[in-house]
């Protein structure tokens, strides 16, 4: 119990804690989109591609939340209407703004000196250092997108699932897909503090895939995929206490193993 | 209530994909519940031409009517049948949950279905005959099976035109039968129908109307009179061999098609 409880005697763990729940369960929830759409390499490059913003938050010293969250809704955006009807396909697209992206980030930084802390931060999460603020923060932008998946959940499934029937439905399929790319890239946004951009897209990816192997329907699917989420960052936060390991990456490796525990489970039942 | 003559009607439409046309200048006019079976060679534009009329793709020219009015002004009236190539089968939904969506309707996104919608679901499971298949996911399901899902949701979905790209194409025959009777019944309904089809036979037996394509509209009519020897060779070329005493061969099996790939088992 002691082993369980000690690491919380500490606010910043508290905190911590709290912070990678919610990010663990929002991952979990967007990257059910993410794995069923094979929206992956999407989801990393947009990961990577809110470095600009951070980068010119940081010069001006405004909120790198806030500056990530303007490039990765400028670079969703940017992705709808260069692989709009086709003039570019839309994998094309994202490799041109996330390599695009990425290197104005790098360019911004190499211009700084006392970058190499924060830099490290932003890679790889600081999930010690999220304050009451940022908690706030995290919780309210979680909670805004749980609850627009929710009212979407069902135009979101007919235009992931079939397209064709989404268009004789007239819904407004253009539209969804940006939100829902909006949705995507403010969730990599609230991750940026607990596990980092480089890491955010396998909290996206990982949990939602074993999901996957364990369910039949989208939204059994979600709730195991946000279980797995959570379990994947209380564990990890766990482990990054008692090993002096960086929290994003012990987070990351939990889901990893949960993973292949899926995967192995599914090869069992399926011989 | 009044009805307009003619349930669909095109006009002059150009379709394509970007600044490519494939079907030029088509024009024809579909009564009310009539069963229209569409022909041509593989690449003549059926699967573009059910892509305009479910709104998918733009119009380069002319227009599509639907009851008089534009495309677009009514909602959830026309149903497609996609083939099975087109639906991502390891998708984690269930039969009934891929029925239900035919319920779908903007008025009520929010709400959970109704105790109506529910019944109309079951009712349409039952008539396609998978009732017992209901929770089952769409990925376990044999060809034929997956095809009934489809249209039970097309029933689901009470639509005024319904349009089904290929539904003869790699089924068996229980499918093949199912699907004819569903047919039918539509029938009662006044429900306008095309099909796109490989099966001349078919078309020529079991539908009030052809539509006989090839990049452009060859002919439309009773299909005594569209499978006519000078029809047949516009719209299939070389394929075409006429022989001495009348009969007429018709050879185009499975080509890559530019359009979509086709179910490598054809039904002759």
């Amino acid at each position: 119990m002691n082993f369980l409880l000690e690491p919380l005697a500490y606010q910043f763990m508290q905190r911590g804690l709290a912070a990678s729940v919610i990010v663990g369960v929002l991952c979990a929830v967007m990257g059910t989109y993410v794995v069923l759409r094979g929206m992956a390499f999407l989801g990393d490059a947009m990961a990577h591609a809110i470095l600009p913003g951070v980068a010119i938050a940081y010069i001006f010293q405004g909120d790198l939340l806030i500056g990530a969250g303007v490039a990765a809704v400028i670079v969703a955006l940017s992705i709808g209407f260069f692989s709009k009807e086709g003039t570019v396909k839309e994998d094309t697209a994202i490799g041109i703004l996330f390599a695009a992206a990425l290197s104005l980030g790098v360019a911004l930084i190499s211009a700084m000196q006392t970058y190499a802390v924060d830099l490290s931060h932003i890679l790889f999460g600081n999930v010690l250092g999220v304050s009451i603020s940022d908690l706030w923060l995290i919780a309210g932008l979680s909670v805004a997108i749980l609850l627009t998946v929710a009212v979407f959940y069902k135009p979101f499934l007919i235009v992931s699932f079939d397209p064709i029937l989404a268009a004789t439905l007239r819904l407004p399929a253009e539209r969804l897909r940006n939100l829902m790319l909006v949705l995507l890239s403010l969730t990599v946004v609230v991750s940026l503090q607990t596990v980092g951009v480089s890491l955010a897209a396998a909290m996206l990816v990982t949990p939602a895939a074993t999901a996957y192997l364990l369910t039949k329907r989208l939204f059994p699917m979600m709730l195991v995929s946000a279980l797995i989420g959570a379990v994947s960052s209380i564990v990890g936060l766990y482990i990054s206490y008692y090993f002096n390991i960086v929290s994003g990456s012990a987070i990351v490796l939990t889901a990893t193993f949960l993973f292949l525990l899926g995967f192995l489970y599914k090869r069992v039942k399926s011989i | 209530m009044s009805h307009l003559p003619h349930r669909l009607e095109v006009q002059n439409a150009s379709i394509g994909y970007g600044q490519k046309t494939i079907l030029k200048d088509l024009s024809f006019q579909i009564p009310h519940g009539a069963r229209v079976a569409v022909v041509g060679p593989n690449g003549a534009g059926k699967s573009t031409l059910f892509k305009a009329l479910v709104g998918l793709l733009p119009l380069q020219s002319g227009q599509i009517l639907i009851h008089g009015e534009a495309l677009g002004a009514h909602k959830d009236c026309v149903a497609y049948i996609p083939q099975r190539e087109e639906v991502d089968w390891k998708f984690p939904v269930t039969v009934e949950d891929v029925a239900m969506m035919g319920r779908y309707s903007q008025k009520s996104w929010l709400s959970r279905p109704s105790k109506q919608d529910k019944q109309i679901v079951k009712n349409s499971l039952e008539q396609m005959g998978i009732a017992h298949l209901a929770n089952q996911p769409i990925g376990r399901l044999s060809g034929g099976q997956q095809q009934r899902v489809f249209l039970a949701r097309a029933i689901a979905q009470e639509p005024h035109i319904l349009l089904m790209d290929e539904p003869f194409t790699g089924v068996d025959a229980t499918t093949q039968e199912t699907t004819l009777n569903l047919l039918d019944q539509l029938r009662e309904k006044e429900t306008t129908m095309m099909i796109s089809t490989h099966d001349l036979n078919l078309a020529a037996s079991r539908f009030d109307y052809a539509l006989l394509l090839n990049h452009k509209l060859i002919a439309f009519g009773k299909p005594k009179e569209v499978f006519v020897k000078e029809n047949l060779s516009q719209a299939f070329g070389n394929a075409l061999l006429v022989v001495d005493n009348g009969v007429i061969l018709v050879d185009e099996c499975c080509p890559p098609d530019e359009e979509h790939q086709r179910h490598p088992i054809e039904e002759k």
